[in-house]
């Protein structure tokens, strides 16, 4: 008996101290609110940085006690990196370095390492504005490529692509949304090859997909289509509009759509349901955040907005230090989030108007979103990935 | 004497049989092609040749002669893990890379991979080999000379020896293919009080006959075809937007050989215009004609579509679109359209495109005319 109870206290410690991997753009589901018991805290400092050898805006993700990390470089940012760091000290496990097969024209501010990669935990996806896409085991093993805009001519766009890939049981969702040759696929993960494939509106777009109760949830500016990931069939469809920036958050009983500020939606099969709207939450460049029962919305002067998740109020406004390329993301009771001046920003959302508790000054441009686990954070530049801890 | 026969030949047999192995997967990841065909196996290949011996490195590079973009990252992600290897347990094999990279007949991607990979392995060996490249086949390997020249410009500069600064970014100049080197080489030869003829560095096409504007309504232009795209009759008159379309001839003065539609036409919106020109060529060769356009557009050569792209004001730049293409010896006839959309912005008023004739290293193919 005392035995059991010891086993159980045990794996209860495990379980509630257990390392959660952060594998995708906003981490796990794309809620950007990591799972871990462990927090990263307040009193946050650099633990380690590394060198990048080119530029980059696309989020770390973490698995296991790896680290990685994409990155573009050369004078018309040809050469595409993949990088493998251990979380532990920083030390470079692998790298890989590829070609461009798209075009790597973008506007100056992003870079052609925009998309976050994803991962299931045993393979990592690397998707590249360019539409060049690799996947590798944890060690390094090419599995597979593909060249997105070598199969599809016209796919792609100028002002450069960012969308970040999901993966779910089994298959790999890419977009690539643009004016020309729009199109959202799934991947069998083991081959790369098309599941299928369909058309998407003709306009560039760089939203990510959200994941969210089995369903992949593709925004774009004529609205929220739900399509199951295995076979890219159609599950609902909310035609309102939505953003074709900041990406919509699904958790809980509801998807908190960026659409005319933020419409909360309850679809069902091939139904949706509004359940309340507040065209005043409005996001600027980054995502929007669930906490607890809260959504917190940073708009384009760089105010974070909290509301009520229940009915869209507005409880408090809080000017941070911005302006925002990034997201803000979330550990126990705190928000963090870091801005284009690379100050990283720390933020108690208990605290009766919200409060800075903390800030950490990078002294590099950052447009990124960080990634969380293992009770610390990751965060990127065009010339460093730094875990903070 | 006996033994060592038969240790030799067994290493020899060891080696070829290395080398047959080699072959085989190679041969798989060169025929890898679009939407993941190939994938699997391509897979199962490249483990087999990143446990290769670090003196298959040549032979690596060496299949990416020919090979599609594809099948090129295939390979060069192997020789990343087998040149990783190597240069931990210092057993690159430089000198072979070396030779590698002086035969230019090797593909300019994997001619790349080599001087880095010289370069990682001993700096002292690439800057040495770096004054041979000025005239590389490989535009991305005429960068390091040309920074090299750029560097003793400016140095000639502090001693104030302006014949020497002048000879070094002259030389620079005529090497250089990427447009941020040109531009710096054209300022600093300007300063100096050098003439520097850009459009014909670039190889642009600056004189055109043009014709507009035809309705581009709901964007519907794009894929009407107009009479242009059946016929070219430079004395003909057509019915156009709320106007007769005639053609009329316009040299462009730009020096970046921006063919600009608002300046013969006027700033019109929701049109779509052509612009068509005859370009000699001394001889029978391939080429590409390379595009910047933030409008929608359309190419052809000799009647031939090339390429179609329907993106409106997202950026224009030098070489935006490079279309791979045959040039007939004496006349090809080139046929631009230009479609202008509904967007009033102010940055959304470029109607023009600039094209160039080039090989696939950037080097301007000049016309005969």
């Amino acid at each position: 008996m005392k035995t059991t109870s010891l086993l159980l206290a045990f794996s209860f410690y495990l379980s509630a101290s257990a390392h959660a991997d952060w594998l995708q753009f906003r981490g796990p589901n794309a809620t950007a609110v990591s799972s871990e018991a462990k927090t990263p805290g307040d009193d946050l400092k650099v633990a380690w940085s590394a060198d990048l050898p080119g530029r980059g805006l696309s989020a770390p993700i973490v698995v296991g006690d790896r680290v990685f990390v994409t990155c573009s470089s050369g004078p018309g940012q040809e050469t595409l990196h993949v990088f493998c760091f251990n979380a532990a000290d920083g030390s470079k496990r692998w790298e890989r370095a590829m070609r461009t097969t798209g075009r790597t024209m973008t506007h100056p501010k992003t870079s052609v390492a925009a998309n976050t990669p994803c991962s299931d935990g045993e393979h990592i996806f690397a998707l590249f504005s360019s539409n060049d896409l690799f996947a590798f085991d944890l060690d390094g093993k090419l599995l597979w490529l593909r060249g997105l805009t070598y199969d599809y001519a016209n796919a792609s766009n100028s002002l450069g692509m960012s969308q970040s890939p999901v993966v779910v049981d089994g298959t790999l969702v890419v977009q690539s949304e643009n004016d020309s040759e729009s199109f959202v696929a799934g991947l069998d993960v083991a081959t790369g090859r098309n599941k299928w494939k369909l058309e998407r509106p003709k306009a560039a777009n760089w939203t990510s997909a959200t994941v969210w109760k089995n369903v992949v949830a593709l925004q774009s500016s004529k609205g929220i289509l739900a399509v199951e990931p295995a076979t890219g069939k159609t599950v609902w469809d909310y035609s309102d509009g939505a953003s074709t920036i900041p990406s919509s958050v699904g958790t809980g009983e509801a998807l908190y759509a960026v659409s005319h500020g933020i419409t909360a939606l309850a679809p069902e099969k091939g139904a949706v349901t509004q359940l309340w709207r507040n065209e005043k939450l409005n996001p600027g460049t980054a995502s929007p955040l669930v906490l607890g029962d809260s959504i917190y919305v940073v708009n384009g002067a760089g105010v974070l907005i909290k509301a009520s998740l229940k009915n869209g109020d507005e409880a408090w406004k809080l000017r941070l230090k911005g302006p925002f390329s990034g997201s803000p993301v979330a550990a126990g009771k705190r928000i963090y989030i870091v801005n284009e001046r690379g100050i990283f920003q720390v933020i108690d959302p208990e605290a009766p108007e919200g409060k800075v508790l903390k800030e950490v000054e990078l002294k590099e441009t950052v447009l990124t979103t960080p990634a969380i686990s293992g009770g610390a954070i990751y965060v990127r530049s065009d010339a460093k990935l730094w875990k903070l801890q | 004497m006996k033994l060592k026969f038969v240790c030799l030949f067994t290493l020899a047999a060891v080696s070829l049989q290395a080398a047959a192995d080699l072959s085989k997967p190679i041969e798989t990841l060169r025929a890898v092609q679009k939407e993941g065909q190939g994938n699997e196996a391509a897979g199962q290949a490249w483990q087999q040749i990143v446990k290769a011996d670090p003196a298959a490195l040549p032979e690596v590079l060496k299949g990416m002669n020919g090979a599609n973009p594809l099948a090129e990252n295939w390979l060069r992600a192997a020789v990343g893990v087998l040149a990783d290897e190597a240069l931990q347990a210092k057993k690159l094999p430089v000198q072979a890379l070396v030779a590698f990279l002086k035969d230019t007949h090797n593909s300019p991607g994997a001619r790349v991979v080599a001087f880095d990979l010289i370069h990682r392995a001993d700096a002292k060996v690439a800057e040495d080999l770096t004054p041979t490249l000025l005239e590389d086949p490989s535009s991305d390997l005429r960068r390091h000379p040309v920074a090299k020249l750029i560097e003793a410009g400016n140095a000639a500069l502090e001693k104030k020896d302006k014949d020497a600064a002048v000879s070094a970014f002259g030389k620079g100049l005529a090497a250089a293919r990427d447009e941020d080197q040109i531009k710096t080489l054209a300022k600093k030869l300007r300063e100096l009080g050098q003439k520097v003829d850009l459009p014909k560095h670039f190889g642009f096409l600056m004189s055109w006959k043009m014709i507009a504007p035809f309705s581009n309504a709901d964007r519907g232009g794009f894929a009407t075809e107009y009479p242009p795209e059946k016929e070219l009759k430079f004395d003909a008159a057509y019915e156009g937007k709320a106007k007769e379309a005639k053609w009329v001839d316009f040299t462009s003065t730009d020096e970046y050989g921006k063919i600009d539609f608002n300046k013969p036409f006027g700033m019109e919106k929701s049109v779509v215009g052509y612009a068509a020109t005859d370009f000699f060529s001394t001889e029978d060769r391939p080429a590409e004609i390379r595009i910047g356009c933030k409008n929608g557009w359309k190419v052809w050569l000799n009647g031939e579509l090339l390429f179609a792209r329907d993106e409106y004001h997202r950026g224009a730049k030098l070489d935006q679109y490079k279309l791979p293409c045959q040039l007939k010896k004496g006349k090809n006839t080139i046929l631009v359209k230009c479609c202008q959309n509904e967007q009033t912005e102010q940055w959304t008023v470029e109607w023009e495109f600039q094209l160039r004739v080039c090989d696939a290293t950037g080097t301007a193919i000049l016309a005969k005319n």
